[in-house]
């Protein structure tokens, strides 16, 4: 039978059509559910909603699809254009965020945000788009990968962002002419939610240490209630150390040494600073998954949001964040042998260091990168009872 | 130093509203004997220093609702955005890259912004980019050196100086200088270190660095490149350093040294 499993994803390899591959493959689940008794997710098959995003989002997107259909992953995507620059071809806000909230996980790349409103709106889709779901945690974690090099090594930092408030809140007005006003709000309930949310994620992945990072020095209210947010929050967690930064020492502390950070925890603009710090630090915005958390669903997204467009048709931007975030999708959706298969597999790419794309110093394409990540995708043993 | 979290507006940003100091000038340069992780970094940050996120405007509407109001002005931006130009054109430099998050934050930033390019239509002869504050974060520490002179709002301005002296060595190597109407005001921007207060450990080099600045801008050029290059050479040769730096020598020692530096080459 062992042999059988083994041999089995080779098939699936060279079976060219989708639905002979999807065919085969439920009939793979189906006697295994029968005869190994494994969990009951066996069989069925997962949807996610998929919005692809704008520059070189959709080609980030099909490299993963390739992957999901040449491993036989049992996920089905909803496939949305969801776009604020081209607003003609978008959906509506209303499906796509009804389709997350009915699949309750979602793929996302990132999406343009133009300089101006086309109504003269203040939000950006983005925005709507978390606000709509209540997206509130932003979770970023920076490692350090396998085999590149850079000039910091042993990055390991979570950075979990507040993002639906802040200085992100789309308040503004001109009071005369001249004379802008921007508000950024903060508040009580949702510090209180993102510190709770932190001190969780820390215990629940076995961190040790909180930093909260603010500007309380100078903006005394507002910054001032998150942090006694964070300050009274820490208070519930004994077992886990706390600390606080200040934002602009946060920066200079990141770039000098950078391994002294575990988890942060963030308002919504600091976060995103801090985001794609780290980020550069360990590659760029084409090597971090990110995902964001309402309490119902997760949209799992890049990192760093960068929409590259520049490269849009160059077949050259790098797929590893889409990839490492649809493993972290198929962990969520309890399906951790993927998600470790895929994880692997990148690791062991980036490792060879033979197939690169540009941004890490090598010359392949997506294109050759997907394949090779693919190539190295072993597939996992479905364990059996005894 | 500012205490956190509670107490009246500092005595920082009081000093910066008397003075009408608008902008804040600091040259983050790598220095040669001194090795971090980033070579050749030289990039000048110029932040808006009056307004902002620091207009010290808050109130909590409600209890637990906060709201902070970031002021950004025509006139102030518009000023700021002219000293780059001028800052630029005076110092030799290539370019000026507005950072911004006008994506976001679209009337404020945005006309942050659109003062920014009214000016470089004027400055013909500089070259002009615009770049979000997070790309900025991002190529910074990737490649710092596709920058040069940067503009900026008060907040990110506060935040990427802090980060850029991050890439040379702290800001224990890197001088300020604010540019008001009614005046200059030159500072070394590290923390007060209470903890080696009278010890002779110190290192002055920041501070000495905004004297050379002041030198500059008063126009006795002579005696601030003649001080500069006793600094820089004394860092070089290494052998007079504070703890800082790696090495072992007091403040008084590594002070004599660019003094009998700057005796010699007078």
């Amino acid at each position: 039978m062992s042999l059988v499993t083994r041999q089995l994803p080779k098939l699936l390899l060279q079976t060219s059509q989708v639905t002979a591959s999807r065919n085969i493959h439920s009939s793979i689940a189906n006697s295994n559910a029968a005869k190994a008794d494994s969990s009951e997710r066996e069989g069925t098959r997962i949807k996610c909603t998929l919005i692809p995003g704008d520059g070189v989002g959709p080609e980030l997107v099909a490299s993963v699809a390739s992957l999901f259909k040449n491993t036989g992953i049992p996920v089905d995507f909803e496939n949305y254009f969801f776009s604020e620059v081209n607003p003609t071809l978008s959906t509506n806000l209303e499906d796509v965020a009804s389709s997350i909230e009915r699949n309750r996980v979602c793929l996302k790349g990132i999406l343009a945000s133009p300089d101006f409103g086309y109504l003269g709106e203040l939000q950006t889709l983005n925005m709507k788009l978390r606000n709509a779901l209540d997206l509130y945690a932003n979770v970023v974690h920076v490692k350090s990968l396998p085999g590149v090099k850079r000039r910091h090594e042993n990055i390991d930092c979570v950075i979990i962002r507040e993002q639906t408030e802040g200085e992100y809140s789309a308040l503004e007005h001109e009071s005369v002419k001249g004379v802008v006003e921007c508000l950024k709000i903060v508040t009580a309930k949702k510090s209180q939610r993102i510190a709770k949310f932190a001190f969780d994620y820390a215990i629940k992945n076995k961190r040790k240490k909180v930093t909260a990072v603010h500007k309380a020095n100078i903006m005394k209210l507002g910054d001032g209630l998150f942090l006694r947010s964070c300050e009274e929050m820490a208070k519930l967690y004994p077992t886990i150390e706390f600390e606080k930064m200040i934002v602009d020492n946060c920066t200079m502390q990141m770039v000098s040494n950078p391994q002294q950070f575990d988890v942060m925890v963030t308002p919504n603009l600091y976060g995103n600073i801090v985001d794609n710090l780290a980020s550069g630090l360990v590659g760029g915005a084409g090597v971090v998954a990110g995902a964001s958390y309402s309490a119902n669903c997760v949209v799992f997204e890049p990192g760093a949001r960068h929409t590259f467009s520049e490269a849009v048709g160059k077949n050259v931007a790098n797929p590893t964040a889409m990839m490492l975030c649809a493993a972290k999708l198929l962990n969520h959706v309890n399906l951790p042998q993927y998600g470790q298969m895929i994880r692997d597999a990148v690791n062991k790419v980036l490792l060879d260091g033979k197939v690169r794309t540009k941004d890490l110093g090598g010359q392949a394409s997506t294109q050759e990168y997907t394949f090779a990540v693919i190539a190295n995708c072993k597939q996992p043993q479905i364990q059996q009872k005894k | 130093m500012t205490p956190v979290g509670k107490g009246h507006r500092s005595l920082n940003l009081a000093l910066r509203k008397e003075f009408n100091l608008y902008a804040n000038v600091r040259p983050c340069r790598s220095l040669e004997g001194f090795k971090t992780l980033y070579d050749q970094v030289d990039v000048v940050t110029i932040r808006e220093n009056t307004e902002g996120e620091y207009s010290g405007i808050e109130h909590e509407i409600v209890d637990g609702v906060v709201q902070s109001i970031k002021l950004i002005t025509e006139e102030a931006s518009r000023r700021v955005a002219e000293f780059a130009f001028q800052y630029t054109i005076e110092n030799n430099r290539r370019k000026v890259t507005a950072v911004h998050k006008a994506n976001i934050m679209r009337m404020s930033d945005g006309l942050f912004l659109r003062c920014c390019r009214e000016m470089a239509h004027k400055y013909k002869e500089v070259k002009f980019e615009e770049k979000y504050l997070d790309t900025v974060c991002l190529n910074m520490v990737q490649d710092p050196n596709q920058y040069d002179v940067l503009v900026m709002p008060n907040l990110y301005g506060d935040i990427l100086s802090d980060m850029c002296a991050g890439l040379v060595g702290g800001l224990g190597l890197t001088p300020s200088g604010n540019i008001g109407l009614n005046g200059a005001l030159f500072e070394s921007v590290h923390g007060t270190a209470p903890d080696i207060a009278g010890q002779d450990k110190a290192n002055p080099t920041a501070l000495l660095l905004s004297a050379v600045m002041m030198l500059r801008y008063m126009q006795l050029n002579r005696y601030g490149d003649l001080i500069e290059k006793a600094c820089f050479d004394t860092i070089k040769e290494a052998k007079y350093l504070t703890g800082d730096l790696g090495g072992k020598a007091k403040c008084s020692e590594f002070t004599n040294e660019i003094c009998s530096k700057v005796a010699a080459a007078s």
